[in-house]
């Protein structure tokens, strides 16, 4: 069986992150820069005397997908490396996966990944 | 070589019995009219170079050359104007101490050889041009972002012409104001209350910009504008120096007031901001240099080296709580601060004129601390009576301009677009 492990982190910690998963044997995960909000939404700013809104921070998303006995390793470190304590640490979602196919070989399931 | 340079001190000292004795008649004199038309030229620099990145720089990307472009007919429109009719009515001979006249109408009756003190006519003209061009355009610190380009045009000419001439006519123009001591050594008063009050007006009438307090609107280019201010800073020299209409040690102490104060008030600003809110941005240092020199401008040429730094920090402390807390607690939309700055600051530096000025530096003027409590009360009388003036008919020349041209807003779309592509066709930066 697989999962997939969403990761919504702070920008700065991607580092910190890609190496902790490094660290234990992690092969590849994709990233992509997204905006959102979360418990903290709509917070108000000021610039020179003018109030904003702000309502979309930006985060970096990871996705990785790994063999579900690495699972609790992967969620662990992944926190670990991406912990300040401050607000917008972000969130990790875990699914189910199905299948995975590598695109080249035809390889499939956990030895697709 | 040596034989010729006594020829010529002996040749000097011959002459000057003859010209002390020629000093009832007005004389033409190079230094005063050298150093008046390098004054022009730097503050004519102010507007569509200083100004106009000061400005360009604060407003959104999506509206930076609808800045510039404001700037630069502001410019244009000015000193067309100026010369067809605002000189004659700001400087023609006085009538009841209100406004100029149209003797002067086109330059007529302004020859080569005419003289203004100890420089030429025309070149006392252009240097009063350069003031006028920049104080219309200094309006637009209140409205960017959302008035229509048309409405803009009209709105400067006739702003010059019924709001700028008569009060230039009053202070500088032997007007009533000048009439009852009024101190305005560069343009307290005519300039920067001016255009400030008349900017507050004209941003109560157009509205807040669209998302105003909702969205964020940080400006395109900070580094534009702390360029726009050093180039308004370089220009403050002739401005103020200039404005001493000699080239003499009073020039030269407005220009040590002018630079102490701006400097002074860079810093107040800076040091307030951070401790108040954890950074010194570059803006704040830029609004704060700004600042300095617009409350300096009614003193320079009256007040000494110790005044123009309490000047100065007293400046960046007010500029800074007018633009970060005055402006939120009243709620309008002074898009890049003009009243904020300019009317503000310019009137504590009215009466800031009223406290210090000292008659050791210029015989002209005594402040409250030199014994003369009643230039105070002209000051302040001189400010209200130039706020007030300023807010009623800027207030009619809105709607005349509001009925020719069919409204002073832009389109909803295009103000949501930005007025760089909706009305000029053009981005400031092709990046990508």
């Amino acid at each position: 069986m697989m999962k997939k492990v969403e990761a919504i982190i702070k920008p700065f910690k991607l580092d910190d992150v890609k190496e902790a998963l490094n660290a234990i044997g992690i092969q590849g995960m994709t990233v992509s820069e997204v905006k959102g909000y979360g418990r903290q939404k709509g917070h108000k700013e000021v610039y020179r005397g003018a109030e904003y809104v702000v309502d979309f921070i930006p985060k970096i998303k990871i996705e990785i997908v790994v063999a579900e006995n690495l699972l609790d390793q992967v969620v662990a470190k992944i926190r670990e490396a991406a912990y300040t304590g401050k607000i917008g640490d972000g969130k990790i979602f875990v699914t189910p996966v199905e299948q995975a196919v590598r695109v080249r070989t035809g390889e499939t399931g956990t030895d697709a990944i | 070589m040596k034989s010729r340079w006594s020829m010529l001190v002996i040749g000097m000292i011959c002459l000057l019995p003859v010209s002390s004795a020629w000093a009832a008649e007005a004389v033409l004199n190079s230094g005063d009219t050298a150093w008046l038309i390098v004054s022009t030229a730097l503050v004519m620099m102010m507007t569509p170079a200083g100004l106009a990145l000061f400005y360009g720089g604060m407003s959104r990307y999506k509206n930076l050359l609808n800045t510039l472009a404001m700037t630069f007919v502001a410019y244009c429109l000015t000193s067309v104007v100026w010369v067809m009719w605002g000189y004659s009515l700001a400087f023609g001979p006085d009538k009841g101490g209100i406004i100029g006249g149209l003797d002067f109408f086109f330059f007529s009756g302004i020859t080569p050889a005419s003289l203004e003190g100890t420089i030429p006519t025309n070149v006392f003209a252009l240097f009063q041009m350069t003031f006028a061009c920049i104080t219309v355009a200094l309006v637009l610190g209140s409205i960017v972002d959302r008035m229509k380009f048309s409405a803009w045009i009209l709105f400067t000419v006739l702003w010059v012409t019924f709001v700028y001439c008569p009060i230039a006519h009053w202070v500088w123009g032997k007007g009533w104001m000048a009439g009852m001591g009024a101190l305005d050594f560069a343009g307290g008063t005519v300039v920067h209350i001016n255009a400030g009050v008349a900017g507050l007006v004209l941003a109560l009438v157009l509205g807040k910009r669209i998302g105003f307090g909702k969205e964020a609107m940080f400006p395109s280019s900070i580094a534009l504008t702390a360029l726009g201010a050093a180039l308004l800073w370089f220009g403050w020299f002739g401005f103020n120096a200039g404005s001493a209409l000699v080239a003499d040690g009073l020039a030269g102490s407005a220009f040590l007031a002018t630079n102490t104060s701006a400097a002074a008030a860079a810093l107040a600003w800076m040091f307030i901001e951070w401790m108040i809110n954890k950074k010194p941005t570059v803006l704040g240092i830029a609004s704060g240099v700004v600042a300095g020199l617009v409350a300096i401008t009614p003193a320079a040429g009256f007040v000494g080296l110790g005044a123009s730094i309490l000047i100065g920090v007293a400046a960046g402390a007010l500029g800074f709580f007018s633009v970060a807390r005055l402006k939120q607690k009243l709620g309008y939309d002074d898009s890049l601060d003009a009243f904020g700055v300019h009317g503000m600051c310019g009137t504590l530096g009215a009466l800031a004129t009223g406290l210090f000025a000292d008659p050791a530096v210029n015989p002209a003027g005594t402040g409250l601390f030199f014994g003369n409590p009643k230039q105070l009360l002209v000051q302040l009388v001189s400010i209200l009576a130039t706020a007030a003036f300023t807010a009623v008919m800027t207030l009619v020349l809105i709607y005349v301009t509001k009925a020719l041209t069919r409204g002073l807003r832009v389109e909803e779309e295009n103000e949501r677009i930005g007025l760089d592509s909706a009305v000029h066709g053009e981005r400031a930066f092709e990046i990508e």
